[in-house]
């Protein structure tokens, strides 16, 4: 059984200052196999996050269906870890608390709860900063801290929502591999959002390229380059080139840019 | 810069004392009846022998400020802590459902821009002259300022953080009481802050008028009987005390708010 089933789902949203519907998203159909790294890959305004926050439960289709492990997603929950693109840790909590969050909230004791957030507070490599508050910690600590939080929960999937858009090249890179490493080492299924070709080439087992202006599937390309990826390799060269191939013609401005924020 | 690190040291005390100076002289001066406008030192000889019975020149109040000042203190912790409990449980419900709101705050609205003191004639006729129209007036002047930044802090909080919490499995009940609350913790003590201050200005006033005991009783009754320095003293007494209840407040709030220190405590007082 696929841990994702997308089947036929599309997304208008109704603009009612303007008394017209916006299709956001039209008729797509994806299925994401067990322990597969998929990266949905666009424009901006092409529906990819609205597609991710349908996954999460944060918002409904308006047709089609989303099943995670075979179950209809109708709300968020725990079985669904969800990294987002401003790690929306709470600021009245130290790092080991925020990690932690799922047991807090849980009901679980102070000293399990502290116990079991430092085996993922080491994995995402912030040991000696359990007591720190997110306001103490720089942008990409913070997103590990994120990460660390959906890790906890043990969940089916991992959704990540350009969680690495607001870190600057050097710290992108660094937590590229850092993910990579989590990944092979934890084993889980991860859908990523991204609008970098070079990242989702550099993460994905498959890469999923979205068109907009309705943002719909234009073709799943699975990436079998070897680990770690090369950025400078002929391959991967190959791969970018096609995609940019797909890409191009999709940069004119679209309506959909204001819907999707 | 150190002529600015002297003037730093020396500025929370330099204004009070020059005023006091010159009060002082002024007094001396006889420019007014020293009766009318009694000097600081004839003001702390008075305050003196009413807190500790010194020389027994206020009479009946020497050495009973323990007791005046008690009388007000727990009008003012019974009617503030009764406006807290419903101030901010109603605020959160308002706050975060659309539904309480449509049906209670336009009725709050209403009622909120009366000034509590216009209560006080019913408040004496369902209460009688006793600690219960005082406590009724306090309750009313320190529950809108903390409803209210209540409802301010639950709606200012972040969308994306309640997402955070439905993620990790939360329910309703769950995130209101992890996430939405203490989100709106700085603009509750915020609240609180604001309550407090109406708070000692509705006791000294209900005790002016309704009830027979605590600091305001003790500046009107000093005023029939001509005794200035008492009500100085009594207001002094009614300043350091509300200057004490907001201090002790804050250190709550710097408590409780710790994770806020480096971004907003540290400039302000």
């Amino acid at each position: 059984m696929a841990a994702i089933e997308i089947s036929h789902v599309s997304k208008i949203f109704n603009d009612k200052t303007r008394n017209s519907d916006v299709v956001a998203l039209d008729d797509i159909t994806v299925s994401v196999a067990r322990n597969q790294f998929l990266c949905l890959l666009g424009p901006s305004g092409c529906g990819k996050s609205t597609l991710l926050n349908m996954i999460a439960g944060f918002e409904q289709p308006s047709s089609g269906t989303i099943a995670v492990d075979g179950q209809p997603v109708m709300a968020p929950g725990a079985d669904r870890g969800v990294v987002f693109q401003h790690a929306n840790l709470m600021p009245w909590l130290p790092v080991w608390e925020n990690v932690a969050f799922h047991l807090l909230l849980s009901g679980s004791q102070k000293g399990e709860r502290r116990a079991r957030a430092q085996g993922f507070i080491d994995m995402v490599g912030l040991t000696g900063f359990e007591n720190h508050y997110p306001s103490e910690l720089s942008g990409g600590m913070n997103q590990r801290v994120g990460i660390a939080r959906a890790l906890l929960m043990n969940p089916q999937v991992i959704l990540m929502d350009e969680p690495f858009g607001a870190l600057d090249e050097q710290t992108r890179m660094d937590m590229q591999t850092e993910l990579v490493r989590i990944w092979q080492q934890h084993q889980g299924t991860i859908v990523f959002v991204t609008h970098g070709i070079d990242e989702a080439l550099t993460l994905g087992t498959h890469v999923a390229v979205m068109s907009a202006r309705p943002g719909r599937i234009r073709e799943i390309i699975p990436i079998d380059l070897p680990r770690p990826r090369d950025i400078t390799s002929p391959q991967f060269n190959a791969l970018k080139r096609h995609i940019l191939a797909l890409l191009r013609g999709e940069r004119a401005p679209s309506p959909l840019e204001v819907v999707n924020q | 810069m150190s002529a600015i690190a002297h003037i730093r040291k020396l500025d929370r005390t330099l204004v009070p004392i020059l005023v006091l100076a010159g009060w002082e002289a002024f007094s001396r001066s006889g420019a007014l009846p020293a009766a009318l406008l009694p000097a600081p030192s004839t003001v702390i000889w008075a305050w003196a022998d009413w807190v500790f019975g010194t020389d027994g020149n206020t009479q009946t109040y020497s050495g009973h400020w323990l007791i005046d000042m008690a009388a007000s203190l727990s009008r003012v912790a019974a009617g503030f802590a009764i406006a807290t409990l419903f101030g901010v449980a109603l605020g959160v419900a308002i706050g975060w459902s659309r539904a309480t709101e449509i049906v209670i705050e336009p009725t709050l609205q209403m009622l909120r821009p009366i000034p509590p003191v216009s209560w006080i004639p019913l408040a004496i006729i369902w209460f009688g002259i006793a600690n219960k129209p005082a406590i009724f007036l306090v309750f009313l002047g320190a529950f809108f300022p903390i409803l209210l930044n209540t409802i301010h802090g639950v709606k200012g909080c972040d969308r994306n953080l309640i997402r955070a919490g439905a993620m990790v499995g939360g329910s309703e009940r769950k995130l209101l009481r992890y996430i939405v609350v203490p989100a709106a913790l700085p603009s509750i003590f915020a609240g609180l802050r604001i309550g407090i201050g109406s708070a000692w200005m509705l006791t000294v006033t209900a005790e002016m008028v309704a009830v027979k005991s605590g600091l305001g009783y003790v500046l009107w009754d000093s005023y029939y009987f001509l005794r200035y320095d008492l009500v100085l003293a009594a207001m002094a007494s009614i300043g350091l005390l509300g200057f004490l209840s907001d201090l002790a407040i804050r250190m709550v709030m710097a408590r409780v708010l710790h994770w806020q220190r480096n971004t907003t405590l540290r400039g302000g007082a």
